[in-house]
Formats: C-alpha cells, sequence, structure tokens
C-alpha cells in the first residue's frame, strides 16, 4: 500500500471547536429544511448563508471497503503528511504488516498526529451529530454538505493510544536502503525533496521496476536535493502529490507573506498565520530572521503557538542528514543548522504549547502568531481568529494549501479582518513534472485523474496537466488498474562449481549454450543452482537414509537437440534411403510429410517434431535417425 | 577460520593489512573482493612518531598509483588509530577516489586531525607532517553515507553501513560485489552505554566478518559495577583532598563519564569542582546535541526536555587550574598520556600520593599511558628528567570495544562463513579464535 494519507477538508463542514466559549459560534440559528421541519436544527447551524454541522469534526479516511486490509504486507510512507490515516488502518482493519517510513517522518508525523489529537481532546463535544447523514436527508441539503462524498464512512479522531501503537509498527530506513520484501521485490526509498525525511519509493524486482513519486521537489528549501537519477529505466512511473497551486510560484508567495506581514504590524495589526507545526514553517521563520532587521520589525514578537511547537523546533536541529547541503555544513561547524535556534535565544521567537498559561502573561500586541490549524476549525487559531477578526487592522495569512481559504473562513463570516492568501506549495508543478520525465523516461506513467486535464476553474489552460508520450494512464477513487507489464524472467544463481563445469558452445556468433543439469534450490523466493548429487553408489549394505534426505535418483542424461528441419532436404534424405510416395503439406504451423505406402507421417514444426507410425518400431527408429542428422546435438 | 557446514565453494577474497593485523593502532586493512580493492580504515600509531606512525602505503604504490589501484576507501570512525594517516595517504602519497564515512564522522574527523597536527607539528616539532591545508583538501574527497544506505560506488561494486556504538558516528560496514560480500566492523560495541546503543547488523551472511578482538580474551563484568567501582574511587579520592585527572578521548568515553559523574555530583550534593579541558571536548558536546540521533534510545527520547549534553556541574578547564588548592576532577585530553594537555597535569600531580590518575580506556605501547598501567613509577621524560610517580593510578575498563561475548554475539547475528580477528594482541586472538571455532 502506498501511502496513507487522510482527507482533512471534511472538517471544513463543520463548526469551529472554540478553545474558550465563544457567544457569537453558540447563538448561531439552527438551520431547517425548506418545508419547515426543524429536526435538525440541532445538528445544523447557519452562518452568513453557510451550513455547518456542529459536531466533534469528522475526518474522511481511506477506502477501506474495497479490498480486506488484513491482506497487505507493506505500507510505503512517503512524507509526514502521507501517514495520518496510519492509526485507522493499522487499528482497526487486521493489518498485521510492516509499515517503512525514514526516522524523520515518523518523528515529525508522531508531532502532527499528537497536535490533530490534543486539539481535538482538549475541548470535548458533548454532540456527535448523525441524523444528516442519512442519505435521504443529505440529498436535501445545501452544498457542499450535499456533495460530501462516502459520509457514512468519516470517522472522529484517533486517540493518543491509537497513534502510539501505530507508529510502533513502523520500520525505520534510511535513503538508499534496500529492503527486501520475502525475497519477492526490494523496494528502496530516495529523496523527494519536499519535506525532512520525505521520500519517493522503488519497487523492483531484477527484471521490472516501478517508481511511486509522491510529494516531490525541486526547488532548494531546507530539505535534502530530490534524487532523480535514480528513477530512470523505470517501467511504470506513479506520479502524485504535485503541487495544489500550480499557477503560484513559492519564491513570490514568500516574499508578499514577507511584505504583507510588515504592513500590517506597521500598521499596529496583529498578524495571524495558520498552519502546520512542521515544513513550510521553518523556511518562513527563515525568511524572516533575514527580513526583520531590513524590515524593522525587531521589537515586534513572533509567537508560535502549538503543544508541539517546542519539540518541533528541537527535531529540526537535529537531523542534519536529511538536510541541503549548506544546513549540513552548519552542523559540522558544529552551529545549529535553523537559524530559528538565534531567533529563540534573542528573544524575538517565543513558543508555547497553548494561550492559556504563560502565554497569556507574555502576550504583547502587535504581534505575529504560527498556530494551527490550518482548516480554521481546531486550535488556538479559532480563538485568534474570534478574537482579531473583527478589526480591519489585523491580517490573517494563508500559507498552507490543504484548505481553499474562502471555505476555511465562511464561518467567521462577516469578517472585518484582512485575509491574504499566499500559498507556498513547494511540490512539483507541471512544467517541472515534464522535465522530470523526459529526464528520467519511464515507459509509462500512472497518475491520478485530475492531472490529466486542466484544473476544471481553468479549464483553457492547457498547460496546467500532465503531458507525455505515451499518455499517462489515470486512475481515480475506487477503481482497479492493472499495470502494463509482466513478470516473466527470475533470476537464478549458479554455485561457483557448477558454473566450472559449464561448457558453452557457440551455436550462432556471439551466443553460445550450455547445458546445465543441476537441483533448483528455491527459497525465500531466492533460487539457486546447485550441483546435482553425483549418481547414487550400490549401497553396500549400508543403512537408508530418511526419505527427506533421500537424494534424487540421477538419470542418464540425453543429449539435447538444436536447429530446423530444412524440408525439401529432408524429402532428399528420404528418397535416398528408399522410401517413396512421399507428399508434403503445409500447415499453419509447419508441414507433415507422408510416407503414404508405409501409412506413416512425419509432423515437422517450429519446436516440435512427431514421427506417427503405426506399432513399426524398426521403422520409428529408422526415421528418427534420418530427423536426429538434421539436428546439432550438445 | 572456516564454518562447518553449508561449504560453497570460496571465493577470492584478499585480506591484506598495512597495519594493526596483530596489533592496535594504525589500522589500515586492504580488501581485495572479485576484482575491486577497498581499503578499511587509515589509521596512525600513537606509540610511535617515526615512519611506523602511519601504515605502510608502500605496498601499494611500488606497483602504481594509489588512484589506480583503490575502487575506495571507508573509514569506520574518527578515532585517530582508524583515520589518523588519511591527509597523509591522500594528500602526500597521492589519492583522489572517494573516501566514506559516515555524517558525524565526517563532521569530527578533521577536528581530530588538526588538533593532531597542532600537537605534533607545533608541540613536537615534527617536520615533513601534513598541513591544515592538506586536511581540508583530504576532506572534500569525503562521501557521507547514512546508515543502512546502499552506496553504489561502481557498477559493482556497493557498500553499506551500520551502527556499531563505540563513538558518536562509529559504523561497520558491508562491501559487497555481486553475491559475494566481506562485513569489517572497525571498532564496535555490543551493549548500550549512557550515551550511545549497541551495534547491530541483520543476517546478512557475508563470506568473511572481518572483526575487532581488541577485548578478545576478556568477558567484562557488569557495566554497572564498574561505573560504581570509578565512582567510588573518584569519591574517596576527593574526600581526602587529592585531584583526580582522567585522560580521555575528547570524543566518546568524555561524554560517557561526564553524565556518570554529573548524576552523582547531583545525587550525592558534592561541591569539589569537575572541569574539563576546552576547546575539543566543548565543541564535542555539542557535536552530540547536534549529532543525537546517533545516540542510544532513552537519550534521544528526552531530549526535547533535557539534553544529556547540557552539564550543570563539570566546567570549562583553565590551565592555571592545576595550581588550584583543594580536591577537583579534571577531564583532559588526550587519552593515552602521549602529549598536550592531560600529561601537562599528570607531570605536575603525579608526585603528590594523595592525587589519582583513572585510566579509562586502552593505552598502546610505547605511551606514558602504557607505562604507568604496567606498573612503571619511574618514568623518563624528555631532556632525561625523571618523573616519580607517587600518586595512586587506577585502570578501568571503559573503552567500549566488544568483549569475547559481544563478538560471539555479532558473528551469531551476521553468520559470516569465516571470520578475520585484527585489531588486538596476537596471543589474545588465539584464545578466541578457538571459543569461534569451538562455537560455530
Amino acid at each position: 500500500m502506498l501511502d496513507c494519507g487522510l482527507d482533512m477538508t471534511s472538517t471544513l463542514n463543520f463548526l469551529p471547536l472554540p478553545l474558550v466559549q465563544s457567544p457569537r459560534l453558540s447563538n448561531l440559528p439552527g438551520w431547517s429544511l425548506k418545508d419547515g421541519s426543524a429536526f435538525l436544527d440541532k445538528e445544523l447551524k447557519e452562518c452568513s448563508g453557510h451550513v455547518f454541522v456542529d459536531s466533534v469534526p469528522e475526518f474522511c479516511l481511506p477506502e477501506t471497503e474495497l479490498i480486506d486490509l488484513s491482506t497487505v504486507d507493506v505500507i510505503l510512507i512517503s512524507n509526514y503528511h502521507c501517514m495520518m490515516a496510519l492509526p485507522y488502518i493499522t487499528e482497526h482493519t487486521g493489518f498485521t504488516g510492516t509499515v517503512y517510513a525514514t526516522e524523520p517522518t515518523v518523528q515529525i508525523g508522531r508531532l502532527l498526529m499528537e497536535e490533530l489529537v490534543n486539539f481535538i481532546e482538549r475541548v470535548p463535544k458533548a454532540q456527535s451529530a448523525s441524523l444528516w447523514k442519512n442519505k435521504d436527508i443529505q440529498r436535501l441539503l445545501p452544498s457542499p454538505l450535499k456533495d460530501a462524498v462516502e459520509v457514512s464512512t468519516w470517522r472522529r479522531c484517533y486517540t493518543m493510544q491509537e497513534v502510539n501503537s501505530a507508529l510502533s509498527k513502523i520500520q525505520l530506513v534510511g535513503y538508499s536502503q534496500k529492503i527486501e520484501l520475502f525475497g519477492a521485490v526490494q523496494v528502496t526509498p530516495l529523496s523527494s525533496g519536499y519535506a525532512l525525511g520525505s521520500s519517493n519509493w522503488i519497487i523492483q524486482s531484477h527484471y521490472e521496476k516501478v517508481s511511486y513519486v509522491s510529494g516531490s521537489s525541486l526547488l532548494t528549501t531546507h530539505p535534502q536535493p530530490m534524487d532523480q537519477a535514480s528513477l530512470k529505466n523505470s517501467d511504470v512511473l506513479i506520479l502524485t502529490g504535485l503541487t495544489q497551486i500550480p499557477t503560484a510560484n513559492p519564491d513570490g508567495m514568500v516574499g508578499e507573506f514577507c511584505s504583507n506581514l510588515a504592513l500590517t504590524v506597521r500598521n499596529g495589526g496583529n498578524v495571524l498565520v495558520p498552519c502546520y507545526p512542521s515544513g513550510v514553517i521553518y523556511d518562513l521563520l527563515e525568511c524572516l530572521y533575514q527580513y526583520i532587521d531590513s524590515a524593522g520589525l525587531s521589537n515586534i514578537p513572533f509567537y508560535f503557538i502549538s503543544p508541539v511547537a517546542n519539540s518541533s523546533l528541537e527535531f529540526s536541529q537535529i537531523f542534519a542528514e536529511w538536510l541541503c547541503h549548506n544546513k549540513q555544513t552548519k552542523v559540522y561547524l558544529p552551529e545549529p543548522p535553523f537559524p530559528h535556534a538565534e531567533l529563540i535565544q534573542t528573544n524575538k521567537l517565543k513558543h508555547y504549547p497553548s494561550l492559556h498559561g504563560d502565554f497569556s502573561s507574555d502576550f504583547r500586541q502587535p504581534c505575529v502568531v504560527f498556530t494551527g490549524h490550518p482548516s480554521l476549525r481546531f486550535g488556538d487559531v479559532v480563538h485568534f481568529m474570534e478574537l482579531w477578526g473583527k478589526s480591519s487592522l489585523n491580517t490573517v495569512i494563508f500559507t498552507e494549501p490543504d484548505f481553499s481559504y474562502l471555505e476555511a473562513l465562511a464561518p467567521y463570516q462577516p469578517l472585518a479582518m484582512k485575509c491574504i492568501y499566499c500559498p507556498i506549495d513547494t511540490r512539483l508543478n507541471f512544467i517541472q513534472v515534464s522535465k522530470l520525465l523526459k529526464e528520467v523516461q519511464p515507459l509509462h506513467v500512472v497518475c491520478p485523474e485530475q492531472y490529466t486535464q486542466p484544473p476544471p476553474a481553468q479549464s483553457h489552460r492547457m498547460d496546467l496537466m500532465i503531458d507525455c508520450q505515451p499518455p499517462a494512464m489515470s486512475y481515480r477513487r475506487a477503481e482497479v488498474l492493472a499495470l502494463p507489464f509482466k513478470r516473466r524472467y527470475e533470476k537464478i544463481e549458479i554455485m561457483p562449481e557448477l558454473a566450472d563445469a559449464l561448457v558453452p558452445m557457440e551455436i550462432k556468433p556471439g551466443i553460445s549454450l550450455a547445458t546445465v543439469s543441476a537441483v533448483l534450490h528455491t527459497k525465500d523466493n531466492k533460487h539457486v543452482l546447485q550441483p546435482p548429487p553425483r549418481p547414487a553408489q550400490p549401497s553396500g549394505g549400508k543403512k537408508r537414509k530418511r526419505a527427506s534426505e533421500d537424494i534424487p535418483d540421477c538419470k542418464v542424461l540425453k543429449p539435447l537437440l538444436s536447429g530446423s528441419i530444412p524440408v525439401e532436404q529432408f524429402v532428399q534424405t528420404l528418397e535416398k534411403h528408399g522410401f517413396s510416395d512421399i507428399k508434403v503439406e503445409d500447415t499453419a504451423k509447419g508441414h507433415i510429410v507422408l510416407l503414404q505406402e508405409a501409412e506413416t507421417l512425419i509432423q515437422i514444426e517450429e519446436d516440435s517434431t512427431h514421427i506417427i507410425c503405426d506399432n513399426d518400431e524398426m521403422l520409428r527408429v529408422r526415421l528418427r535417425d534420418l530427423v536426429l542428422k538434421f539436428l546439432q546435438k550438445f | 577460520c572456516g564454518r562447518g557446514s553449508a561449504p560453497r565453494s570460496m571465493p577470492e577474497i584478499r585480506v591484506t593489512p598495512l597495519g594493526a593485523g596483530q596489533d592496535v593502532g594504525r589500522s589500515c586493512i586492504l580488501v581485495s573482493i572479485a576484482g575491486k580493492n577497498v581499503m578499511l580504515d587509515c589509521g596512525m600509531h600513537m606509540g610511535f612518531s617515526d615512519d611506523r606512525r602511519f601504515p605502510d602505503f608502500s605496498y601499494i604504490t611500488r606497483n602504481g598509483r594509489l588512484t589506480d589501484f583503490l575502487d575506495c576507501v571507508i573509514i569506520s570512525h574518527f578515532h585517530l588509530d582508524h583515520c589518523g594517516a588519511l591527509p597523509y595517504f591522500s594528500e602526500m602519497v597521492g589519492y583522489d577516489g572517494p573516501i566514506y564515512m559516515t555524517h558525524p564522522t565526517q563532521a569530527i574527523c578533521p577536528i581530530l586531525l588538526e588538533d593532531y597536527r597542532k600537537i605534533a607539528v607545533d608541540k613536537k616539532g615534527e617536520a615533513n607532517f601534513f598541513t591544515s591545508q592538506m586536511i581540508k583538501d583530504c576532506m572534500k574527497k569525503v562521501v557521507a553515507v547514512h546508515l543502512h544506505q546502499t552506496v553504489q560506488v561502481d557498477d559493482e561494486l556497493e557498500i553499506k553501513a551500520y551502527y556499531a556504538g563505540h563513538v558518536l558516528g562509529a559504523a561497520m560496514f558491508q562491501i559487497k560485489v555481486g553475491s559475494e560480500s566481506v562485513v569489517y566492523t572497525g571498532d564496535y560495541n555490543m551493549t548500550p552505554d549512557r550515551h550511545l546503543g549497541a551495534a547491530w547488523i541483520d543476517k546478512c551472511r557475508p563470506n568473511l566478518l572481518i572483526t575487532e578482538s581488541t577485548y578478545a580474551t576478556t568477558i567484562r563484568d557488569s557495566k554497572r559495577c564498574r561505573e560504581r567501582d570509578f565512582l567510588k574511587k573518584v569519591h574517596e579520592a576527593v574526600e581526602r583532598g587529592g585531584k583526580v585527572l582522567i585522560p580521555v578521548f575528547a570524543l566518546g568515553r568524555a561524554q560517557e563519564l561526564c553524565i556518570l559523574l554529573e548524576t552523582f555530583w547531583e545525587r550525592m550534593n558534592l561541591k569539589a569542582p569537575i572541569y574539563f579541558s576546552t576547546g575539543l571536548t566543548e565543541k564535542a558536546n555539542h557535536y552530540y546535541k547536534l549529532f543525537i540521533t546517533w545516540t542510544n534510545q532513552k537519550i534521544r527520547k528526552t531530549f526535547v526536555q533535557r539534553n544529556m549534553f547540557e552539564f550543570k556541574h563539570i566546567k570549562a578547564f583553565d590551565r592555571a587550574f592545576a595550581d588550584n588548592p583543594g580536591p577537583m576532577v579534571v577531564f583532559a585530553t588526550p587519552g593515552m598520556l602521549h602529549a598536550g594537555q592531560s600529561l601537562q597535569i599528570f607531570r605536575k600531580w603525579a608526585g603528590n600520593e594523595k592525587n589519582m590518575v583513572i585510566m579509562p580506556g586502552y593505552c598502546v605501547q610505547g605511551t606514558v599511558g602504557h607505562k604507568i598501567l604496567s606498573g612503571q613509577r619511574k618514568l623518563e621524560m624528555e631532556g632525561r628528567q625523571v618523573l616519580e610517580v607517587k600518586m595512586q593510578v587506577e585502570y578501568m575498563s571503559f573503552s567500549a570495544h566488544a568483549d569475547a561475548k559481544g563478538i560471539m554475539q555479532l558473528v551469531g547475528q551476521a553468520e559470516p562463513e569465516s571470520v578475520l580477528l585484527v585489531h588486538g594482541e596476537a596471543k589474545k586472538m588465539e584464545f578466541l579464535k578457538q571459543k569461534i571455532e569451538q562455537e560455530l
């Protein structure tokens, strides 16, 4: 199974979970059906023309109905964002396999899960709405609720116990490590350049190679650069996790982020940056580190609030081996690779587990707050939206591309606060994809259907799709796709003493053959040719060995034949040897030579020769010897 | 010694030790496997300051250039007896091919080399030694490897690093060509200590396992007993007002013993100052903080709350402190008392029977450390001066090498067809050889 991601956009259909009771949210009017029946008004609330479910937020899981997940042997994780559904899969489906991921992926993935669980568990909500999910009711609801998919499978967040249990099933791997799976295939993670520890995967046998490219980046940010060379010679390249915002240039967005931030703060307003606790935030802090003094922001406090803020900042400094070259060089000095260490040391950046506690006494305005969750449905960000939303001095800047910012903002409308959309998505865009495909030249490309056509909102942009030859094969949810290759060959190892004994014969220039008599030993999907046991000696009264140790009898070897039989010459030879009344018939696969007098026929085909004669063994042997004259023996 | 079972016809693998065959110091082993030549480690010998301090590269150069002959060089860890000859080898003899080592080794190695160079050139006044620039040029030829990464040196030759414990960044290496393979352990440790984990390798069934055998005959008592013993001795010396000198390598045992003393001081509420010699060790602690993923499970788990390498009781040493009255504990480099600060302090304190020197590791022949451990109490120093040693001399084996039991464990893990013992003393190897032949 490739990756195990969680669709969190489902939470956009829910009301935000405030940390402290919000009169505005709790006084929203209930929503009722057009016919006036009001039984849904406890579950559904209306805010500025949008309808939200008033309940514990729920997530949309990967497809679990289509296959029996207990038959999955291995899950390969490509980056920490793509493992958020792991506890649902490993804990509740009978899965007993192994999960493979790199160390930074697991450590940061744990932090993301821990944050998620913490955000949801610290504001227990009594209500768990379910009436609206009824199919007959759902189709009466307004969009987007009406169109939400698979709502019956949506699940509440997992617990920390489930997270720990899920993570304990992960086996850590390093880039370019070759991992044998049951001897049948080898899998190898490669650096994908997108995040700390992010990987693409190669799945290969001796003769076939599938590459799984998911969430890759060619930009130089903090992670180790993408390993492209190792993707070459793939039979199939599965491509996913491209940028969600193909039209935005990440560098330009960072510039816009900084200038909007400075502008707001200079005017005395506060800046809110909804974000994940790891990833782009490291790059943003690094930009700000260079920008703060020149923009005259040295006295503005920067706050990073997350239950895992401290861990995230600390962890980022210890993964030297997974970082880009520049950062590695710093560690060799030895200095911390990320400059946020210095921001913390000089008190410019402060981090808190939540807005309760120390933060409330340190809090000064105007300020910049980085906090989660980017969906604006839970986490400390909900509080800041409520607190700062009413003033047009303040700005919220969206940098994470996973959620539509308009949908994220919907339950906070009407809003006086400024909203800036600077999505920073460093993953591959379509120009980079076509360059990559030209470079690595896979025989076939497989990708999600969405990438094979322009985005619906920009249907004229033919450049915003994958363009390759042969055209990419596409897949969509719950569709079964057969990959275009067959496993036809296996590699067999020959033991040195057996190889020594081979006598190759050149049958064509450049092609030599040799016969091998050996015992094929197959174990863990590895095949070895071992020397055959010597012919059994007459057992001079020795005890018979047990059956399991019995050496198979070695028969006298017949020579192998090769070559083809030219029909005309064969007929001439027959005539020379006294056969007459010979007729030759052409068939689809070769010829039939009829000896009418002897009531015998000789079938000559490309890969077989049959002599069919009734009860005349002498004749058969004579004919056989004539056939053999045309063949080579070895 | 071959394994009895499953006789496979032995592919041609040739091993030529250019140093540290039946000796500890200047580790350097040449392995030829299926037409590929790999040099394992490139160390110096601490007991010599003449030609014998570096491996004998003329074995290769008399037939041509190093670069033409060698497909690659692998360095197992940053101890100078494993990498000390590297700049001499690559810049003075001349080698331009790839040199593989782990990231922490790549980070720390040049610092130790520079330190070694300073002592040799500035303090001992040796001529014709490698320069700082040569160290830099040499390090440019280094390619860093991750643990378990399969590095394709060329189309046929691949190498893979495994965790070895011993010191930060130490690795064992598998060298593989086709179906033939050799595992070289470097120095390793099969029991986790206070700051590092235990060596581990998968059942890779190499044709040949080349293992160190420093402690071939020892089956050491439990670590805990040794630690208790160590703390008791230090405590007694400090209580009677004595000064305790602990000569250490800058990186490795120093950190382990610092953690040990730090927790003991905290628990016993002791006031006597603990120092470590400045420069190297201070910097070393920083490396441990940044490469914390290479330390043991416990330290890695708790590092966000408490970084074990930030010490409260242990302060930086100043040369003038050595003459301060009253008790103190000093960690000083180098570990074998053959030069530098540890030797200076030793000379100052040796005459007083209240004082104590604790040697926490192995000392090679020819060093002051080795002399006092073998009972010598009158030492001839430079300039024919004789130093009388009245201070208490203690030896505690803290150096993280596998003991006989550990070596047997590793052999069991990897399941090699044959085992080759290096990096040890001939007599002791004979004992271990028999043991391995018995059990396998």
